[in-house]
């Protein structure tokens, strides 16, 4: 913490012009500097006030070292610059009694109560903790110059994806701590492909950047933790040349009071917290771990998801356990999954009444996922929407119920997608004809409730290399 | 003037040269390391055929897994037996 630059002895006042109070004080401070030594600091106007001359703080400098909150603030100091004591406001009284001048004031009202001071003002507040204070914060400061623009600087220094970027500066990053209870020094993970440690302060640099608000920091950090484990291979669905990255679901209550939307337009534009928090998560992975397009990242077409993809499940409108609950998180539990997805792909099916009718639908789509001959091998996220669900709720399924069912319509005859079959070179090798297989590994299949309350329109994400030997689906609980 | 925070590594790029090129490959060890793509192995074979031929030792190598970087035991094993190495890089 910097040493406050010392007081005058004597009296010293703060005032505002913009302050009622303030102005009808004026005349008094005329009357005080008249008869002992009195500085007064003005906040917003240096011809403030007009009965004695006044000392420039516009820039709050005084004000935020000397803790004033309220003007006008009068302060007796002694000899040593060390304050003795002071008064806040109009109070006759008080002020006679302060300055043992009973004359004081004795046209004014007895009482006025002071205005706040501009240096607690909630629009200033935080920028002057981080000029003044010392915000502690150990991360680079770049400066840009006077004749670069802002957005354009960040651009030419390669930290963006190829949409603006909210600069990052002291202020903004110091509010992004705010919402978190780790300290800004704490190493969340280490982030590939560099294989570099990143601090709680580093994402919350990036998460301003992506325009995430503060409250949710603690769910960028919980997806940080989440695609940097072995499991989750990030360096893997980097370097593939598939077109996959991390897409995030959200469980819990956090949902709600983050406003995140699990409704209309779930996978699309529209809402702050669902696209914002997936592209932090990406800025991290591009400017701490260095995985860029080109460099590392080797997709061959990439996906619109890739530049960040979180949403929340909707649990309301389902009896059924959530996603994150059949991952083994308890009810209730603030949770974020991340998988490794494509984007988003229709199911349609508008004409089945029955659950038998739309699962043996939806297995015929999810059949064709990536290639129909590739079985076993990719995982893939199912979610459906609220009239699909409509169907098990009203026949009584149950989330077990509906992904057994699923499961044994998922059964693929490898006669039919050995090489050269259908005239198509791509296919297992010959000697896996005559078996059946599973076209997604045990657990392989994922499944979630989201959309809008109309559409019999539900949606798969197809995924990657799963499994041990690629990615594994990881469940990370978020916490303050 | 604008002051933002750093949102990258701060890391300085540390420059490594290449290790130097032999001149010739007779007489030496050289690893061949198969990423686990499928078909990486016939294109090693021939490698070492060619390899073989020109007097070269061949010692073969396997990743668990393509989608994985290499453990590192396993390059420190390549680094430590061999003089040069091969990579297949995709199928």
């Amino acid at each position: 913490m910097v040493t406050p630059p010392p007081l005058s002895a004597g009296l010293v006042a703060f005032v505002k012009r913009d302050c009622e109070t303030c102005k009808l004080v004026d005349p008094v401070l005329g009357a005080i500097a008249n008869s002992e030594p009195l500085t007064v600091y003005t906040q917003d106007d240096v011809s403030f006030p007009t009965s004695v001359a006044a000392v420039d703080d516009l820039a709050l400098e005084m004000s935020w070292h000397h803790n004033i909150e309220t003007v006008p603030t009068l302060i007796r100091v002694d000899a040593n610059g060390v304050e003795e004591e002071r008064i806040v406001g109009w109070s006759r009284d008080q002020w006679q009694a302060f300055t043992g001048n009973m004359e004081l004031g004795i046209t004014l009202p007895g009482f006025r109560p002071g205005c706040g001071s501009l240096s607690v003002d909630p629009s200033r507040a935080d920028e002057l903790n981080a000029r003044m204070g010392g915000s502690g914060l150990v991360t680079r400061r770049v400066d840009f110059a006077e004749l670069e623009d802002d957005f354009e600087a960040m651009y030419d220094r390669g930290w963006s994806d190829g949409l603006p970027l909210v600069p990052p500066t002291e202020a903004r990053v110091l509010r992004m701590l705010d919402d978190t209870t780790r300290s800004a020094s704490d190493i969340v993970a280490n982030v590939a492909p560099d294989l570099i440690d990143v601090t709680v302060e580093k994402i919350a640099v990036n998460a301003v950047m992506a325009g995430c608000k503060p409250e949710y920091l603690p769910v960028v950090i919980a997806a940080v933790e989440a695609i940097c484990t072995d499991e989750f291979n990030i360096h893997g669905l980097l370097a593939t040349t598939m077109s996959v990255g991390p897409v995030f679901v959200v469980n819990g209550p956090i949902r709600k009071q983050l406003g995140m939307n699990s409704g209309i337009n779930v996978f699309g534009q529209g809402n702050r917290a669902n696209l914002t928090i997936g592209r932090a998560v990406q800025l991290i992975v591009r400017n701490v771990g260095g995985g860029r397009p080109g460099g590392v990242d080797r997709a061959t077409q990439g996906s619109p998801a890739k530049i960040g993809l979180a949403f929340p499940e909707d649990e309301e409108g389902t009896p059924w356990i959530s996603l994150a609950e059949e991952r083994g998180m308890e009810p209730g539990v603030n949770a974020i999954t991340a998988l490794c997805l494509e984007g988003p792909r229709l199911i349609v099916d508008q004409l089945s009444r029955t659950p038998e009718s739309l699962t043996n639908n939806i297995a015929e789509c999810l059949m064709t996922t990536h290639s129909k001959r590739m079985v076993y091998g990719i995982d893939a996220l199912l979610v459906l929407s609220p009239e699909h669900m409509s169907r098990y709720i009203d026949a009584g399924w149950d989330r077990a119920r509906f992904r057994a069912e699923l499961e044994e319509r998922l059964m693929v005859n490898t006669d039919d997608i050995i090489r050269g079959t259908g005239g198509i070179d791509e296919g297992l090798p010959a000697d896996f004809a005559g078996m059946q297989l599973p076209k997604f590994r045990p657990g392989g299949l994922h499944i979630a409730h989201a959309g809008g309350p109309a559409g019999l329109f539900s949606s798969v994400f197809a995924g990657w290399v799963s499994g041990e030997k690629g990615s594994v689906p990881v469940t990370k609980e978020i916490t303050p | 003037m604008t002051t933002v925070l750093d949102p990258t590594n701060e890391a300085t790029p540390t420059q490594i040269d290449p290790a130097m090129r032999p001149e010739s490959l007779a007489g030496l060890t050289v690893g061949l390391l198969d990423i686990s793509k499928p078909r990486g192995d016939i294109f090693l074979n021939r490698v070492e055929e060619r390899l073989t031929a020109l007097g070269s030792t061949v010692k073969r190598y396997k990743k668990p897994t393509f989608a994985k970087p290499a453990p590192v035991d396993l390059r420190h094993e390549i680094a430590s037996q061999c003089d040069a190495v091969i990579e297949a890089l995709a199928d």
